[in-house]
C-alpha cells in the first residue's frame, strides 16, 4: 500500500512500517521548548529521575515568549533554563535571538525528512522543509529527554492542491486563512496535511512556513509543504508521497482569484474578503510572530509605508523572528523605512501575540495582527478585538486608521 | 476508576487553551495561580464556584490552541476530577493524560446543568444519574491507558524508563 509523507517518515523512524491509524514509537532527531513549557519540562525531567538528557545536541531552549523577562518570577525561571543548559550541554538561544521556530530553521536545528517534537503547538512550522515536527506538552518532552524516543499515533493525511498564480498584494497568508476558513478550527484534528501545488512550488521558504505553521488552526499534527521547488544550502531528500497514498479528503483550490483575507474575532476561523469588513477602526497593528515576521513580511510591509506615515490614531508594533531577520532588515534599508513611517520595533521574539507582555491592548480596542491566533484574551486582554491578516494588510490598515 | 459529582456544563465547541488559561499567568510553576485563574475569561465565576470532585462538561474540541501543559494542571488545580467532553484538541488530550487529569471523550451525550453524573473511566462509561441515561464514550489507546493508569506520565517513566517496557 502507498504511502503518504508522514507515514514515510514515521516508518524511518520506526522498527515498524506503519500506516494510518497505527501507534508506534519513534526516535526523536531534535526537541525544542520555549521560556513557557521548558521550566514545567526540566521540573518534569528531574521528577522522572532525569540525568542525562538524550541527544543534548539536538536539544534546544529558546527564551522567546516573555523576552526580556517582564518580572522576577519569569526571570527566575529563565535563569532556571540557562543554568539546566549548561548542566546538561543543551543550546539554549537568549533573549533577543528570536523565535525558536525559525531559530530551528535557520541554524538547522531541522532537516528535512527528520522528527521533531516541540513544546510549543506551532512546531508544525518545520513542516515547510519537508520535517514531521509537532507540538507536545512539557512532559512529554521532558520523556523524550529522556529517553529519547515517544510515541505516537500515525495520522490520516489531508491532500491540499493549491493552484493558480497569486495577485500582487496576496500572499501565503491569505491562502492559508482561507483554508483555515475553509475547514474550521477542527478541520484537520488528528490528521496531517500535504500542501502542493502549482502555487506552493514557487514559493520562498519564509512563505512555506507560513502556510505550514498554521496547520495547528486547524487541529492538524504535522502540515507539510511539498518541497518541490525548495532550495536550501546543501542537497537534501525530498520525500514525497507515493502515487497511490492514501488521503482522507482532497481539496483543490484555485488561487488566482483569491483577495485578501481577514480573520475577524475570536477564531482563527472566522475568515472573510478584507473587503467584508474594510472601515473598521484600528488602534493598533503588529507585525511579527513564527507566521509572518520574516525579512520579507517586513519587506511587505515597507512597500506600503514607504514615504509615508502611519495614522494618528494607530501604532504600529513589529518583533522580528530573529535577529538575523532584525539585521537583514537594517542591512536593506527595510527598518529605516519602517520607524519613518512611525513603527515601534521590538525584541526579536513572540512579541505581543502571546499576551504576556509588549503591547497589550486596551478594553474596546481592535488590534490587526500578522500572527496566528486571535481566541478572546489571547493579546492579554478579553475586551480587545483581534483581527488577523498578512503583513501587507496590517500596514495598510495601520495606514489608514481602519481595516 | 469511578468519578461522581456535579457538573459544570459548558456546551460550546472549540473552548481554547487561551480561555482556560490566559498565557499571561502561565510563566510560573506555581498550579495555585493557575487554579485561581482557570476559565476566567469564559466563566469570571468558575474559579470561585469550583468544588474538589466537580465535573466539567463541554462541547467538541475542548482544548484547541497551544500545547501548554498548563491547561489541563489549571483545570486539575481547580479540583475537577474529570473532564467529559464530545471531542478533544489532540495536544491538550495528550497533556491531560500525561499529568493525570482523567479525561473521556463522550461523542453522544444529554448531560445539563445540575444533573448528577458518574464517570466510569474503566468501562468508558457515564452515567447521568439525574435522567437515568448511560453514554459511550471512545477507548483511549492502550498506550495512554498505561500511562494513565500509572499515574501520569512522570511515574510512568520513572518506573520504566521506556516507552516499550518488556
Amino acid at each position: 500500500m502507498g504511502k503518504t509523507i508522514i507515514e514515510k517518515i514515521i516508518a524511518n523512524h520506526s522498527e515498524e512500517s506503519v500506516n494510518a491509524g497505527d501507534i508506534t514509537i519513534v526516535d526523536v532527531d531534535a526537541t525544542m521548548a520555549t521560556d513557557t513549557t521548558a521550566p514545567l519540562a526540566i521540573k518534569s525531567f528531574e521528577e522522572m529521575g532525569g540525568e542525562q538528557v538524550q541527544n543534548s545536541d539536538n536539544t534546544v531552549l529558546v527564551i522567546d515568549h516573555a523576552s526580556p523577562p517582564p518580572n522576577e518570577q519569569v526571570a527566575n525561571l529563565q535563569a532556571r533554563m540557562r543554568s539546566f543548559s549548561r548542566e546538561q550541554n543543551t543550546h539554549l538561544y537568549d533573549i533577543g535571538e528570536g523565535i525558536g521556530h525559525q531559530i530551528m530553521i535557520d541554524h538547522k536545528h531541522v532537516r528535512p525528512g527528520q522528527i521533531v517534537f516541540g513544546a510549543d503547538s506551532h512546531t508544525v512550522t518545520h513542516g515547510a522543509l519537508g520535517a514531521f515536527a509537532t507540538g507536545v506538552g512539557s512532559t512529554d518532552l521532558a520523556g523524550i529527554w529522556l529517553t529519547g524516543q515517544t510515541w505516537v499515533k500515525v495520522p490520516e493525511t489531508i491532500k491540499i492542491e493549491f493552484e493558480g498564480k497569486l495577485q500582487p498584494g496576496v500572499t501565503s497568508k491569505d491562502i492559508i486563512l482561507y483554508l483555515v476558513g475553509k475547514l474550521g478550527i477542527s478541520g484537520a484534528t488528528y490528521q496531517s496535511i500535504e500542501y502542493s501545488g502549482s502555487a506552493t512550488n514557487e514559493m520562498s521558504l519564509a512563505s512555506r512556513m507560513t502556510l505550514a505553521n498554521m496547520s495547528i488552526e486547524m487541529g492538524a499534527k504535522a502540515g507539510f509543504v511539498d518541497t518541490e521547488g525548495l532550495v536550501l544550502k546543501e542537497p537534501f531528500e525530498h520525500i514525497q508521497p507515493d502515487e497511490d497514498a492514501k488521503y482522507s479528503e482532497i481539496h483543490k483550490v484555485n488561487v488566482s482569484e483569491l483577495q485578501p483575507q481577514i480573520s475577524i474575532p475570536h477564531s482563527p476561523d472566522q475568515v472573510v474578503n478584507a473587503s467584508y469588513v474594510e472601515n473598521t477602526p484600528i488602534q493598533q497593528g503588529f507585525i511579527g510572530s513564527c507566521t509572518n515576521g520574516r525579512l520579507e513580511d517586513l519587506q511587505a510591509a515597507a512597500k506600503v509605508l514607504d514615504g509615508k506615515k502611519i495614522h494618528p490614531n494607530t501604532r504600529l508594533l513589529i518583533a522580528p523572528a530573529s535577529k538575523q531577520v532584525l539585521h537583514d532588515a537594517l542591512e536593506d534599508g527595510t527598518f529605516a523605512i519602517l520607524t519613518k513611517a512611525g513603527a515601534t520595533f521590538l525584541t526579536s521574539g513572540c512579541g505581543p501575540c502571546v499576551g504576556t507582555h509588549m503591547g497589550i491592548p486596551a478594553d474596546e480596542e481592535n488590534i490587526i495582527s500578522s500572527s496566528n491566533r486571535n481566541f478572546m484574551g489571547r493579546m492579554g486582554n478579553s475586551k480587545s478585538n483581534v483581527y488577523l491578516g498578512s503583513p501587507s494588510v496590517v500596514a495598510r490598515s495601520v495606514l489608514h486608521g481602519m481595516l | 476508576m469511578k468519578y461522581e459529582g456535579n457538573t459544570h456544563v459548558y456546551a460550546i465547541d472549540n473552548i481554547d487553551t487561551d480561555r482556560i488559561i490566559p498565557g499571561k499567568y502561565t510563566k510560573t510553576l506555581d498550579t495555585s495561580i493557575f487554579a485561581n485563574h482557570v476559565l476566567e475569561d469564559l466563566d469570571p465565576e468558575f474559579a470561585q464556584n469550583v468544588q474538589t470532585g466537580d465535573i466539567l462538561v463541554a462541547d467538541n474540541n475542548f482544548g484547541c490552541g497551544s500545547s501548554r501543559e498548563q491547561a489541563p494542571i489549571a483545570i486539575k488545580s481547580a479540583g475537577i476530577s474529570i473532564i467529559i467532553a464530545r471531542s478533544f484538541a489532540r495536544i491538550f488530550f495528550r497533556n491531560a493524560v500525561n499529568v493525570g487529569m482523567p479525561v473521556i471523550e463522550v461523542p453522544r451525550h444529554n448531560i445539563e446543568p445540575e444533573d448528577k453524573i458518574e464517570a466510569d473511566l474503566s468501562q468508558g462509561k457515564v452515567h447521568n444519574i439525574t435522567k437515568g441515561e448511560v453514554y459511550e464514550g471512545t477507548k483511549m489507546p492502550v498506550v495512554m491507558l498505561s500511562i494513565f493508569n500509572a499515574g501520569g506520565l512522570i511515574s510512568y517513566l520513572k518506573k520504566h524508563k521506556t516507552y516499550a517496557p518488556s
